[in-house]
């Protein structure tokens, strides 16, 4: 380097962006998020793919609807699990939760006849009870993740046979099987299609152009690098057209399923909290050198403490939604679901020693899976080489990316 | 004289943009001790490894001769087999293994494929005599202390048919009585025929043991002396000879022109810690810093000079939140109030930051980008007033590493670039844009141009130039000399967990740093 003689220029004085070429920038973003794009693009590749084997079956609106409603409660748990897995941790008591949740909610409203609304919002204070109980042991006692949840694991199952005596409960009342298997009320004047789902994507596409919009002026204002107007204009069209589609699909069947609307808004919430939030920012901090991050003010222990508690209240929330699926309270339920969020969040991005990760990579990396799952059911592929194909799918998507990384890094 | 048992003719070894050893001379005569010395840096270490196989042959340019013979080490074990041991200065014991098998590790006794428990003790038994070490052998490693650790590594040396052991500051960690213990049996070994390699810092102890020194400095040989041992094991050679050596060069860095601080409250105290003191966190027995009281004035520059494992980072890191080791006593007031600096966020509070010396492990989230690598720090400060809650404003956070990306000249293709990919100036300016950007009262810095390049180190001094002459106070921990003289007002040095001198810029030169330096407990004043 031969900059000796030049000394850093004054703080106030920064220079105006340099004017850099669409391509350029977009191949920035495009390798910053590479894990995250490959996994759309081959999200979209899988879609294609059983689309056509399918002869269209897959995206029939009432697919489409059975797709979102059997899923929903994966994609839930591996939002949890995603944000666990970017604070360096795992969570292995994630399906034994979802059980003890399901029992206790079983046990509020058949056996108590509890008024619904009550008892979920006491199910998912269980889940922030069971949540903070491990959180305790792994922040402030420092036990590993992994073996306070394999313990929670047994602990949660155990708990759930007690409770239940060994016997599903059911029925639910017909508020809380909503939960799982409504859709938001049709109203207004017969259209041929779903009224308020067609609302719903419009102000969705709104509500999208208008960040967009905003966040490019900002970006003006402050001199910063932007996406030249030809490009972002594409982008927008392409956005909402994405959006029209998958509105008009819904709303010619029965609409939105009111799942879809929690998780909707679990990924705007959660995703702008690890986005924008300072404990967000804390937990990539602490997952990608912890070190460094409590030499930088972070407080680790109660960041850790709080990814556990906010893991606990999903898993619950999956709970009740299962259950309510079902219409049961059952000892087996959840089985292996900690293993499905686990697979979802790392074909979504997330990486073995904490750090990467988005939201909204978690919610890819489900569909993936669910995606997978709904289509080979269709052709007719048995559940025991689809055990295969997932685990082939899970070994090639990491194995993509650590040799994607091997080959940058050099 | 006897042919040498060791030549290294004109060894050279570059690392991406660094040329740690050019040209480097070394010749070792059988039986005896020979010590190479030089400042931090010097590439002492980096001689060892390329004589003991770490860096295998064909990585380096030079020739090896070992009995006569060229030497081609592909790998440390290579190395072994032709008879030569390295130790390195962190001991490579697994703690949870008993004594006999960390010795005979990666050489096990078998018969037929399966460990001779039998002999395995038995050998262990014999190496365990010759060093002088009464331990059961089946007792783990971890049972015993550092000292006795120190003898294992030399048994497992030996078990190896060691013609040449190379030791790695080997009393770094020892205490007095470990040290001389230790010095005895290298003494010791000499009688039995093995030559040794010692690198160390301590001036008397060289003295005290070996027949030739070696000197390196900026990855040269400088000189080779001799010691004489008389039969009154008085040498001849003095510690100021050898400190002349070791320093003795031109100031070959520049150093910008200091500005002066000129605000109304320039020279009141801005940090001042009284009666400093911390143990080890695993040995509490040993003191770590001892009993340390500084000043630092606002918009003065602070040195504090001392060889590794002084204290100073120790001393810095307990003080930021207690980072390090455990609190024993000592107060800390910035701007003449007594600040609490229990934890980091407290420490942060009251207006402190500390640039870690090892900025990979503790200073940076390598696997994210320069933005977000800047905020970190403070992140609170960048939440959106109003409006929803508290969340982060990334466009200002944005246009803040823009900022600092502008003026600290920090070289990368965009603000999203991974901070890993970065060269270490470039990694060392996003810590400091961290740092800065949480506006601390007082910024310790510890070794902030460790291993990044000439151009690099220049952009650095000015940055910390510019803080001071902002009114910070800055207290500069480094182990280039040249630096310290270049860059501060004063200077305290360290020995051993103590402060052994406070010397002004006007007074200030490598000897003298030197001297107080090397002051350790045994050399100087018996108390």
């Amino acid at each position: 380097m031969t900059t000796t003689t030049t000394p850093p220029r004054d703080p106030s004085s920064a220079p105006p962006p340099a004017v850099r070429s669409a391509g350029a920038l977009l191949l920035d973003s495009m390798r910053s998020n590479m894990r995250q794009y490959g996994m759309l693009i081959a999200l979209a590749f899988i879609v294609v793919l059983f689309q056509i084997w399918t002869d269209g079956t897959l995206l029939l609106p009432n697919n489409v609807s059975n797709l979102i409603q059997q899923n929903g409660y994966i994609l839930i748990l591996a939002i949890g699990m995603m944000i666990v897995i970017i604070a360096g941790h795992i969570d292995l008591s994630v399906g034994s939760l979802v059980a003890f949740v399901g029992a206790m909610s079983a046990v509020m409203m058949v056996k108590h006849d509890m008024p619904w609304v009550l008892a979920l919002v006491l199910s998912l204070l269980i889940g922030a009870v069971a949540g903070a109980w491990q959180g305790f042991f792994i922040a402030y006692v420092g036990i590993p993740s992994f073996i306070v949840t394999l313990a929670g694991m047994l602990l949660f199952r155990g708990l759930t046979q007690i409770v239940l005596e060994g016997q599903s409960l059911a029925p639910f009342p017909d508020g809380f099987q909503n939960i799982a298997k409504g859709f938001i009320p049709e109203m207004g004047p017969y259209t041929q299609y779903h009224n308020p789902t067609l609302l719903l994507g419009l102000a969705t596409i709104v509500f999208l152009l208008l960040r967009e919009w905003r966040d490019r002026k900002r970006q003006l204002a402050f001199e910063l690098d932007v996406l030249p107007t030809g490009l972002w204009a594409a982008k927008c069209v392409a956005m909402t057209a994405a959006v029209v589609a998958f509105t008009l699909t819904l709303a010619s069947f029965h609409g939105v399923p009111v799942v879809m609307l929690i998780m909707c808004a679990l990924l705007l919430v959660l995703g702008h909290v690890m986005r924008n939030a300072v404990v967000g920012r804390h937990v990539y901090a602490l997952g990608g050198n912890k070190a460094a991050a409590k030499l930088s003010g972070v407080k680790d222990k109660r960041v850790t403490f709080l990814v556990f508690v906010n893991m606990g209240v999903l898993a619950a929330l999956a709970g009740c939604v299962y259950a309510a699926r079902l219409n049961a309270g059952t000892p087996q339920a959840g089985l292996n679901f900690e293993l499905e969020a686990i697979a979802a969040s790392f074909i979504g991005g997330a990486s073995m020693s904490g750090g990467v990760g988005t939201v909204m990579g978690a919610v890819i990396g489900g569909l993936v899976l669910g995606v997978l799952n709904n289509g080979m059911s269709l052709v007719g592929i048995g559940t025991d080489y689809q055990q295969v194909i997932k685990g082939l799918v899970l070994l090639a998507a990491v194995g993509f990316d650590v040799w994607n990384k091997r080959k940058v890094g050099r | 004289m006897s042919a040498p048992i060791l030549e290294m003719r004109g060894i050279t070894k570059s690392f991406p943009g660094v040329k740690a050893l050019s040209g480097v001379d070394l010749t070792v005569r059988p039986g005896e001790i020979h010590a190479i010395c030089g400042e931090n840096g010097a590439g002492k270490s980096t001689l060892m490894k390329v004589l003991s196989g770490v860096y295998p042959h064909g990585s380096y340019d030079g020739e090896i001769l070992f009995e006569g013979e060229p030497a081609a080490f592909k790998d440390i074990r290579d190395g072994e087999r032709h008879g030569v041991v390295i130790i390195h200065q962190e001991l490579a014991l697994v703690p949870y293994l008993s004594i006999a098998e960390n010795i005979f590790l990666g050489n096990e006794q078998t018969r037929r494929g399966f460990i001779d428990w039998n002999d395995t003790l038995r050998r262990a038994k014999t190496l365990l005599q010759r060093v002088g070490l009464r331990e059961n052998p089946q007792t783990p490693v971890s049972d015993i202390g550092v000292g006795k650790q120190q003898l294992v590594e030399i048994a497992k040396a030996l078990s190896k048919e060691v013609k040449l052991l190379i030791l790695d500051e080997p009393t770094a960690a020892l205490n007095d009585e470990d040290s001389a213990k230790l010095l005895d049996l290298i003494v010791e070994l000499r009688e039995q025929g093995i030559s040794s390699i010692v690198i160390s810092h301590k001036l008397n102890e060289i003295r005290q043991i070996t027949d030739t020194v070696t000197i390196l400095r900026d990855g040269r040989t400088i000189e080779s002396l001799t010691v004489r041992q008389t039969p009154a094991h008085e040498p001849e050679l003095s510690e100021d000879r050898i400190i002349r050596g070791m320093v003795g060069r031109d100031l070959d860095h520049r150093f910008p022109a200091r500005t002066p601080y000129e605000g109304a409250d320039a020279g009141e105290l801005a940090l001042a810690v009284e009666g400093w003191t911390v143990r080890h966190p695993v040995d509490h027995q040993r003191t770590v810093v001892d009993d340390v009281s500084l000043t630092v004035r606002r918009g003065e520059i602070v040195g504090i000079a001392g060889l590794m494992g002084a204290g100073r980072t120790e001393l810095a890191m307990s003080v930021f939140g207690r980072s390090y080791g455990q609190y024993v006593a000592g107060t800390v007031a910035v701007n003449g109030r007594p600040v609490v600096t229990k934890t980091v966020p407290a420490a942060v509070e009251a207006g402190i930051a500390y640039v870690t010396e090892d900025r990979k492990r503790y200073g940076l989230n390598l696997i994210d980008n320069i933005n977000r690598n800047v905020s970190l720090a403070s992140l609170p400060g960048m939440r959106r007033r109003g409006g929803l809650g508290g969340f982060v404003d990334e466009h200002h956070e944005r246009q803040v590493s823009e900022r600092y990306r502008a003026s600290m000249n920090i070289k990368t293709p965009t603000v999203f670039e991974q901070v890993g990919r970065l060269s270490g100036g470039n990694q060392q300016k996003v810590v400091l844009s961290k740092w800065i950007h949480a506006d601390p009262e007082v910024l310790i810095l510890d070794e902030p141009t460790r291993g990044i390049d000439v151009g690099a180190k220049y952009e650095i001094y000015t940055v910390i130039d510019r803080l001071a002459a902002q009114g910070k106070a800055v207290l500069f921990i480094s182990s280039e000399l040249p630096e310290l003289l270049g860059m501060c007002d004063r200077i305290y040095t360290m020995a051993e967990g103590r402060l052994t001198g406070e010397v002004t810029r006007a007074e200030a030169t490598q000897e003298v740093l030197m001297r107080h330096m090397t002051q350790t407990r045994s050399t100087g004043s018996k108390s």
